[in-house]
């Protein structure tokens, strides 16, 4: 670690001491040295190994700028090299772009660090302790862990550094075409808790067991699981608390702003970097707030608006990332004990899992996706058998506003599992939902 | 740092660790890929970057077992390790493996080059030259006060990529793409539309800058913002089940959810389950099921010079040729790789493809293509008594079994009495796979087939995206549930 910062270090000075008065330079690293392995029918069915330094800088002058990012060998001479050409390369590229009139003028947004170690297993432990946890069990899935890096500089002075050290076990279990899901995570391996959460996994298997329930397409009262409702945030953070996708007439909660629609006064939506997931500070470096409330009790509070969106948009910051997608959401919860939640549901749906939910009509919020692994049909109070797997087509504005009955007075932590690229970081809090007149149509 | 070199460092380490060369084998593979992606909105620039992505993956073969491991770090310190790692890794995992496989069936020993068919290499346009051409765009996009939103957009890609192998294999691909996108949103009181160039960024090719040789631009943008300004004023898109025709730009997605997937043999196996899914195709369907109507004939073809995933070799070094999965309706070959092949026991393709060196191969689709049929757009409109056309991708949603699915569209046309009446917005339709296809009425002719593909494939745990093309002409399906968009 000490290397590694001295190094991004050093190559960030060696950039910096070639730019002109007129030039700014703005640097990014992502870095992370992982275990991939991959089981099915609880055995190995990949082991890859990956150790990926980027940095993605930002040279700008007063009116133009140009990104260009490079990989690092983790050698400091060769890196050296390698960042002066593609400096150069950017360089002469900057002088060749159009003007930009929402060109950001950068500022100096102090310093920051934080470490998180972790205890992690080397990969031949590891591989005899999953063995152990999933004897006599058909899992598929993947384990993912190792340390995570980002950081900033900009040739102002700002520096930010975060590192984490984190591991991830996402797995299915199977009977047949019958399946639970499970996500085991956190910085320090256990091996206790993980055979305990299995245990768990295992019970809702045997649920499974029962006959399954087909129903017909309908609306029907459905109680949606933390992991389901993080599938919905899913979709809906793809653009739909974005002041730049509301104002390109893209975000999915659009009608929000135009008083179309609302949400239950029960809803309160915020961003939460207390949680420690992910790093406070953006692309630019920028530090939000530790809290930026989005929704509150249903109401409109505030999208999230990156500098570039406030300039264009004639809109006050709040230093959200580019994407302008939640970076560590949290949506707070209801007072529906865990207890209850089957005798309130009463008769209908108890959904663990969606799947692949995509928009039916983005503008007006409306979605649809599948149900997915153990799901349930409940008569009296009473898990009845897994249903066949059902579309569903439904408004976020029903799912949170109009139909929304109560939200469980605890939340769970769906952790970041996106390996696209580089590991994600963060994830989202949330509740469970119970929900009258869910519309399955397929 | 030459291949042949790495070569050297993994015998070097054989003999330092004591491995027999029937024990440790291995392949390497180097990755350098370039890519610009420059973006205007709204006549400003919105994107200009450039990204320079090179690293080794080294795949070491032990006792019967495959381990990898991807390392930025070329020099041969980095190549060493990578090695090492790769060996631990393969050790660590050899007494619990899926399954075991000779090297020698599965890596083939295959030498030979690919190339891209180009006519002006992408080094020799400017990002001068590039942004006059989107700022064009933009500006053709701007048909009316209305459209609120404009966006030209372009991703050039160059990818080398060198592969050696312990055992004799030595080959190499480069490849030159270019992407396109070209969209508009149009915004009147609380109505929204958007219309793009064929559906978001399926205008994608290897080809060189040629590409941008944009003879028809003008009408091409001026049309996508006419249509988007026209559908503000159109009606909901009928609810019921009417005879569809689907253009070439949605039945790309319609192939790829609903052919392409289902048909990968590692879904089939299991690989997949935690994460993509499973698939309703099962083993003993090969060769028997009856997926579509006779008209449905469906290949596997890494040939076309233009299609995005055209290419010489997979990554285990198995040549690609072109293959019918699916002919007259009937299924016949899955999507695996030498692997899959030896798992299952069913005859595949050369598919094993990785997204880059940080990744181990699995099995993707390719170029999967719908081939030509015999009918006319006309005809096939004039067949339809009541129903509709629609076009462009916009949303896409299918079960992990791939057969429950719900696609939405940007523009649709009604059509009543073999006659096109006007537009439709918000096209949405929604089926299962088996009778949805064996609904498949009529396909288009060879005039109609347009190609087309995606640069964004997602699958597999790590996650990999991966370069998809495919082609299609107009086809009609009877009796499909269409819907429009609101509440």
């Amino acid at each position: 670690m000490i290397e590694l910062k001295n190094n991004f270090n050093r190559i960030c000075d060696l950039l910096f001491s070639r730019l002109t008065s007129d030039l700014r330079l703005n640097i990014n690293l992502t870095g992370e040295d992982s275990l991939f392995i991959r089981f099915n029918n609880s055995k190995v069915r990949q082991c890859t190994d990956v150790s990926h330094y980027k940095l993605s800088c930002t040279l700008q002058n007063t009116n133009r700028r140009i990104n260009f990012s490079f990989n690092l060998q983790s050698d400091l001479a060769a890196d050296s090299i390698m960042a002066l050409r593609e400096f150069e390369v950017a360089h002469a590229n900057l002088l060749l772009s159009p003007e930009d009139p929402f060109l950001v003028q950068w500022t100096n947004n102090g310093t920051s660090e934080s470490i998180y170690k972790g205890q992690l297993l080397p990969a031949d432990n590891l591989i005899s302790q999953c063995q152990s946890a999933f004897e006599n069990l058909d899992m598929a899935g993947l384990y993912c862990g190792g340390q995570i890096h980002r950081a900033n500089r900009n040739s102002l002075g700002q520096s930010h550094w975060f590192s984490t050290e984190n591991f991830f076990l996402d797995y299915s279990l199977y009977n047949g075409a019958s399946a639970s899901k499970g996500i085991y995570a956190g910085k320090d391996w256990n091996s206790d808790a993980l055979k305990t959460q299995v245990l768990g996994r295992k019970r809702d298997l045997d649920l499974l067991n029962r006959p399954k329930v087909k129903l017909k397409p309908g609306r029907y009262k459905a109680y949606l699981a933390p992991a389901a409702v993080a599938e919905i945030f899913s979709t809906l953070t793809w653009g739909g608390f974005s002041a730049g996708a509301f104002k390109k007439g893209r975000s999915g909660l659009q009608k929000l702003a135009t008083d179309q629609g609302d949400l239950s006064p029960k809803v309160t939506i915020r961003e939460n970097f207390a949680m420690g997931l992910s790093p406070v500070f953006n692309e630019q470096g920028e530090v939000s707030s530790e809290q930026i409330p989005l929704i509150e009790s249903g109401k409109l509070k505030q999208w999230l608006t990156h500098s570039r969106s406030a300039k264009e948009f004639n809109l006050t910051s709040n230093f959200a990332a580019e994407s302008e997608s939640p970076r560590s959401l949290e949506l707070l919860p209801g007072t529906l004990k865990s207890e209850d939640i089957l005798k309130k549901l009463d008769q209908g749906l108890y959904l663990n899992n969606l799947h692949y939910i995509n928009w039916s009509d983005q503008i007006t919020g409306r979605l649809t996706g599948m149900t997915r692994y153990a799901c349930f049909w409940v008569e009296n109070g009473e898990i009845v058998g897994p249903i066949e797997d059902m579309r569903f087509d439904e408004t976020a504005f029903h799912i949170l506003g109009s139909g929304l009955d109560e939200l469980t007075e605890s939340q769970e932590f769906d952790t970041a599992t996106g390996t696209y690229y580089h590991r994600s970081l963060g994830g989202k809090l949330l509740p469970g939902l119970l929900v009258n007149d869910f519309s399955l149509t397929l | 740092m030459k291949l042949e070199k790495i070569l050297d460092i993994g015998q070097k380490i054989a003999l330092r660790k004591g491995l027999s060369p029937q024990d440790f084998k291995f392949s390497a593979r180097i990755v350098q890929e370039n890519t610009w992606v420059r973006s205007v909105r709204n006549e400003a620039i919105d994107e200009n970057s450039y990204d320079s992505d090179s690293g080794l993956h080294i795949e070491v073969w032990y006792k019967g077992h495959f381990a990898h491991s991807g390392t930025a770090n070329l020099s041969e310190n980095g190549a060493q390790k990578a090695f090492e790692t790769a060996l631990s890794l393969a050790e660590a995992a050899h007494n619990l493996p899926l399954t075991k496989f000779e090297f020698e069936k599965v890596r083939p020993s295959s030498k030979g080059h690919y190339s891209s068919t180009i006519k002006r290499p992408l080094n020799e346009i400017s990002s001068k030259e590039v942004f006059d051409q989107l700022l064009a765009a933009s500006n053709f996009l701007k048909v009316s006060p209305q459209i609120q939103s404009r966006t030209a957009y372009s991703m050039t890609i160059k990818t080398d990529f060198d592969q050696i192998s312990s055992e004799g294999a030595r080959f190499s691909h480069d490849f030159s793409i270019v992407n396109t996108d070209f969209n508009v949103v149009a915004c009147e009181g609380t109505e929204t539309q958007t219309r793009s160039d064929k559906g978001g960024l399926a205008r994608c090719a290897q080809i060189g800058a040629e590409a941008f040789s944009l003879t028809d631009l003008n009408l091409r943008c001026q049309k996508i913002g006419e249509e988007a300004i026209e559908l503000l004023k159109a009606p909901e898109c009928p609810t019921g089940n009417f005879d569809l025709i689907l253009a070439p730009d949605q039945m790309i997605l319609q192939i790829h959810e609903s052919i392409g997937h289902p048909l990968e043999l590692d879904r089939i196996l299991g690989d997949e389950r935690n994460y993509a899914g499973w698939s309703f195709v099962q083993p003993s369907d090969f060769g028997k099921l009856q997926y579509g109507s006779s008209m449905m004939n469906v290949t596997f073809d890494p040939t076309p010079i233009h299609e995005l995933a055209s290419y010489g070799f997979d990554d285990y070094g198995n040549p690609a040729t072109k293959e019918f999965l699916i002919k007259d309706g009937q299924l016949l070959r899955g999507l695996g790789s030498l692997e899959s092949q030896q798992r299952l026991g069913i005859p595949g393709v050369a598919n094993a493809r990785s997204a880059s060196w940080n990744r181990a191969p699995i099995d993707r689709m390719a170029n999967i293509n719908l081939e030509p049929g015999a009918s006319t757009l006309e005809q096939m409109i004039g067949s339809i008594a009541k129903g509709a056309l629609f076009y462009s991708n916009k949303s896409w949603s299918i079960d992990d079994y791939r057969d429950k699915f719900q696609f939405g569209c940007e523009m649709g046309l009604w059509i009543e009495n073999g006659q096109v009446k006007h537009k439709i917005k918000n096209p949405n339709y929604r089926g299962q796979t088996l009778s949805f296809w064996r609904n498949l009425k009529a396909v288009g002719d060879r005039n109609q087939v347009e190609f087309l593909g995606s640069p964004y494939c997602g699958k597999g745990e790590p996650n990999q995206v991966i370069r998809v093309g495919h082609s299609s002409p107009y086809c009609l399906f009877k009796d499909i549930s269409i819907f429009g968009g609101g509440r």
